[in-house]
């Protein structure tokens, strides 16, 4: 594959540019797909053996992260992990209507999502279970979505969290309008700034709103940080589909800088997320980093990835697990002991539990409910919709209540 | 259409007929329409090795390769706006969009450009583009992917907009608006798709309907019913449930929504004297609210009650826990013929 520069800087009477060359059968088993071995661009501070690489610029970010440190960031990717897999498990048990796993991308959360401070905002795709774990949200709350008891249920502003958004990319231009508000509010230019964040795809890189985001935080150099984490898929495309260039680079041509990190490190997460931040709480802002990571679960639980991609990818992919890593290099440096990695399994398979038996109890939404909130303020026309079905569910209640029956209304 | 030479196979069925769902039938809808036409391009999300989230195209681009079924880029205005460049220079694509709800970028090459290139042209270009949409809901998705925004489409002049309800129409109609010359938006009623209840015979060698046709589907005298895409399923059930009791509905599938097709339904009206319309689109300013209108225009000295609509509610949709409360169901239409009835 010919490097960007080239293309930029092509030789008088060379003929065409070069293109991106497809990736051999070999490549594609090895999981060696174009972008997919993430190149020297990589931003790496834990190997995917667990060996910590010094010397980075991105050190300093890190500095106070002890082994106690890393502990809590193991702690949080395998309570991330362990409830994502319960969630999935119980879809498949009918008690949710779908499910979207994160598995395999708990360190490009949880690693950015610590980088936050409250006052910061984020603006998630649907994807983030992770990142709302890191903002305190319940992970219980996130089950209404995936249930159909509701379309989001936590307090936006004391979380800094914004709803999930399912239609692709359109987060991205609304977290640069926010941005853009803390900027005008006043609030960017020192050690104190806040600063958005705002998650999307690989996929999702090719929307016009993505594009337009760019361009509008560039202009107004809004303070917001464009995570895109890019997990080689976007259901059964790879992300050749998407780009010929690595999508960090993309950047560079709207004017602002852009990094890859190895996503599937916790601690180069982190890191380079907190520096990013702090870039846009000094007025330095927007930064794009694409967090290189992998799906390692379908799409979601209605998706079937045997129909367009070989098993094989995964298992090169399991190689470079994110939580493994750093077990093993807690193991080795003498962080943790084996005690530590018992009580945070247990203390996992606890957390499972108490979703299982919250999810199993959720009540069903009374029906007045689909009426409620469609404006902030009242409407005659909407009202007489909602008082007429009402009337007419009660007089199923009172047909059932003459016939003896104890079905209530809305269960006909 | 051409009646190809049938053969019999062992059961006595001619080989021209095949029992299909209404997924199958638009997939070999696809397939013909791509043999018939090296033009026909298919452009979409995961379209490709996927075969579609519903596997509308499952084996199409095995058999006709990536350059006539494209994985594209994940850009609905991206796919609509090259798709009308494409049939500018001659190519007659079928945009396939994942669901409903995520048409919405895509809005804007649909107003501004697909809907107008022929009449700013004064007919000197056309753009055969058709534009796929499973549309409605009852599948416990979560949000945008059970909605039903035809009517926004139907608005817009220079857009045609149909839906199929059934196998057969699925194979034919979607072979027909690949032919039409005008831009096509359509309606595939997603929840439908894989239903085996309605897995019906498809005789490739028939001779089809009109496509921007409404059809009468159940004869009846006490009321009729007029419904398109997901919706008529409920009208010919709740007909069939009350057919005891002596009430005799008759069942009217629009299959056109633009232009509609009312010639049938004042027809019928004027026979049974009252009408309800039924969708899953909340009826402000809607294709019912066009039907009521036009409706009375035309049969007001036969009406014996005014025109009723049973439809979402003017809310977004719900969360799925409670869209049996949203969507007609048989309980709600018949509600409304007891209450044309009475009247
Ligand atoms: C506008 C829009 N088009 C299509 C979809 C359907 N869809 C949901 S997820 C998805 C793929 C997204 O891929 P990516 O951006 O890489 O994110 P990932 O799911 O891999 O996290 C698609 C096409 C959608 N939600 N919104
Ligand atoms: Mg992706």
């Amino acid at each position: 594959m010919s490097s960007p520069e080239q293309w930029t800087h092509p030789e008088p009477g060379a003929g065409p540019a070069a293109t991106a060359a497809e990736p051999t059968p070999e490549q594609v088993i090895a999981g060696l797909r174009a972008t997919t071995e993430g190149g020297a661009e990589l931003t790496q501070l834990l190997t995917p053996e667990g060996e910590r690489l010094a010397s980075s610029p991105f050190d300093s970010y890190v500095a106070d992260i002890d082994a106690t440190a890393l502990c809590e960031l193991y702690r949080d990717m395998v309570l991330v992990r362990r409830a994502d897999r319960e969630a999935n498990a119980m879809q498949r048990q009918g008690q949710l209507g779908i499910w979207v796993p994160l598995l395999g991308q708990e360190a490009a959360q949880v690693g950015s999502g610590r980088a936050l401070r409250p006052s910061d905002m984020a603006f998630p795709s649907y994807r983030e279970h992770g990142v709302a774990y890191t903002r305190g949200i319940d992970f219980r709350e996130l089950l209404g979505i995936f249930r159909g008891t509701d379309h989001s249920s936590w307090d936006f502003q004391k979380h800094g969290f914004h709803p999930y958004t399912i239609v692709i990319g359109n987060q991205v231009l609304n977290a640069t309008g926010y941005a853009m508000g803390q900027k005008f509010e006043g609030k960017v230019g020192d050690d104190d700034g806040e600063a958005t964040i705002v998650y999307f795809g690989d996929g999702a890189t090719s929307q016009g709103d993505v594009a337009e985001g760019f361009v509008w935080a560039a202009v107004y150099d809004a303070p917001v940080v464009f995570f895109c984490q890019n997990n080689q898929w976007a259901i059964s495309e790879p992300t050749e589909r998407q780009s010929r260039l690595p999508l960090y680079q993309r950047a560079r041509g709207y004017g602002f800088p852009g990094i890859r990190v190895d996503g599937n490190d916790v601690l180069a997460c982190l890191a380079v997320s907190r520096w990013a931040l702090d870039e846009c709480r000094h007025g330095n802002g927007p930064v794009l980093i694409e967090a290189f990571t992998y799906r390692m679960d379908a799409h979601t639980t209605t998706d079937d990835p045997t129909r367009y991609r070989l098993s094989d990818e995964l298992e090169v992919w399991k190689h470079k697990d994110p939580i493994e890593r750093v077990r093993v290099h807690l193991a080795r440096t003498g962080g943790a002991d084996q005690a530590f990695f018992d009580d945070v399994q247990a203390e996992a398979d606890r957390f499972a539990a108490e979703l299982r038996d919250f999810c199993f109890n959720m009540p069903d939404p009374p029906p007045e409910r689909i009426f409620a909130n469609v404006y902030a303020e009242s409407s005659p026309a909407l009202e007489a919709q909602r008082e007429e079905y009402l009337a007419y569910l009660e007089g199923f209640a009172t047909e059932d209540s003459l016939a003896g029956s104890s079905t209530g209304a809305g269960e006909r | 259409m051409m009646a190809a030479p049938v053969k019999a196979t062992t059961d006595g069925a001619p080989s021209s007929v095949q029992n299909l769902t209404i997924g199958k039938a638009l997939n070999l809808g696809l397939r013909a329409a791509m043999e018939a036409d090296d033009k026909v391009l298919i452009l979409g999300e995961d379209v490709g090795k996927l075969g579609g989230v519903f596997r509308i195209t499952d084996g199409l681009q095995k058999d006709f390769g990536e350059q006539r079924v494209l994985d594209t880029p994940l850009a609905e205005s991206g796919i609509i706006g090259t798709a009308i460049g494409l049939a500018v220079r001659g190519f007659r694509p079928v945009c396939e969009i994942q669901f409903e709800g995520f048409i919405f970028p895509g809005f804007d090459q649909i107003v501004s450009q697909l809907a107008k290139l022929h009449y700013r042209t004064q007919g000197g270009v056309r753009a055969p583009v058709v534009i796929r949409v499973p549309f409605g809901g009852g599948i416990g998705a979560v949000e945008h992917h059970s909605e039903s925004p035809e009517s926004l489409f139907a608005h817009i002049a220079g857009l045609k907009v149909v839906s199929c309800a059934n196998p057969v129409d699925a194979y034919w109609m979607i072979q027909q608006a690949i032919r039409s010359d005008d831009p096509v938006l359509f309606f595939e009623p997603k929840r439908l798709y894989h239903s085996g209840a309605l897995k019906a015979p498809v005789d490739t060698t028939a001779t089809p309907d009109p496509l921007f046709a409404s059809r009468t589907v159940r004869r009846g005298s006490t009321a009729t019913l007029v419904a398109y895409g997901p919706s008529v399923k409920v009208c010919l059930d709740a007909a069939t449930a009350v057919e005891e009791d002596g009430t005799s509905l008759e069942v009217i599938d629009l299959r056109s929504l633009s232009p509609l097709d009312l010639e049938p339904v004042f027809e019928s009206v004027r026979r049974t004297g009252r009408l309800i319309a039924v969708s899953e689109a909340q009826s402000e300013s809607s294709i019912t609210s066009e039907i009521a209108a036009r409706v009375q225009q035309e049969c007001f000295y036969s009406l014996e009650s005014p025109v009723l609509r049973v439809t979402g509610f003017d809310t977004p949709y719900p969360p799925s826990k409670l869209e049996e409360h949203f969507l007609p169901d048989l309980d709600r239409v018949l509600h409304a013929v007891d209450r044309a009835l009475a009247w």
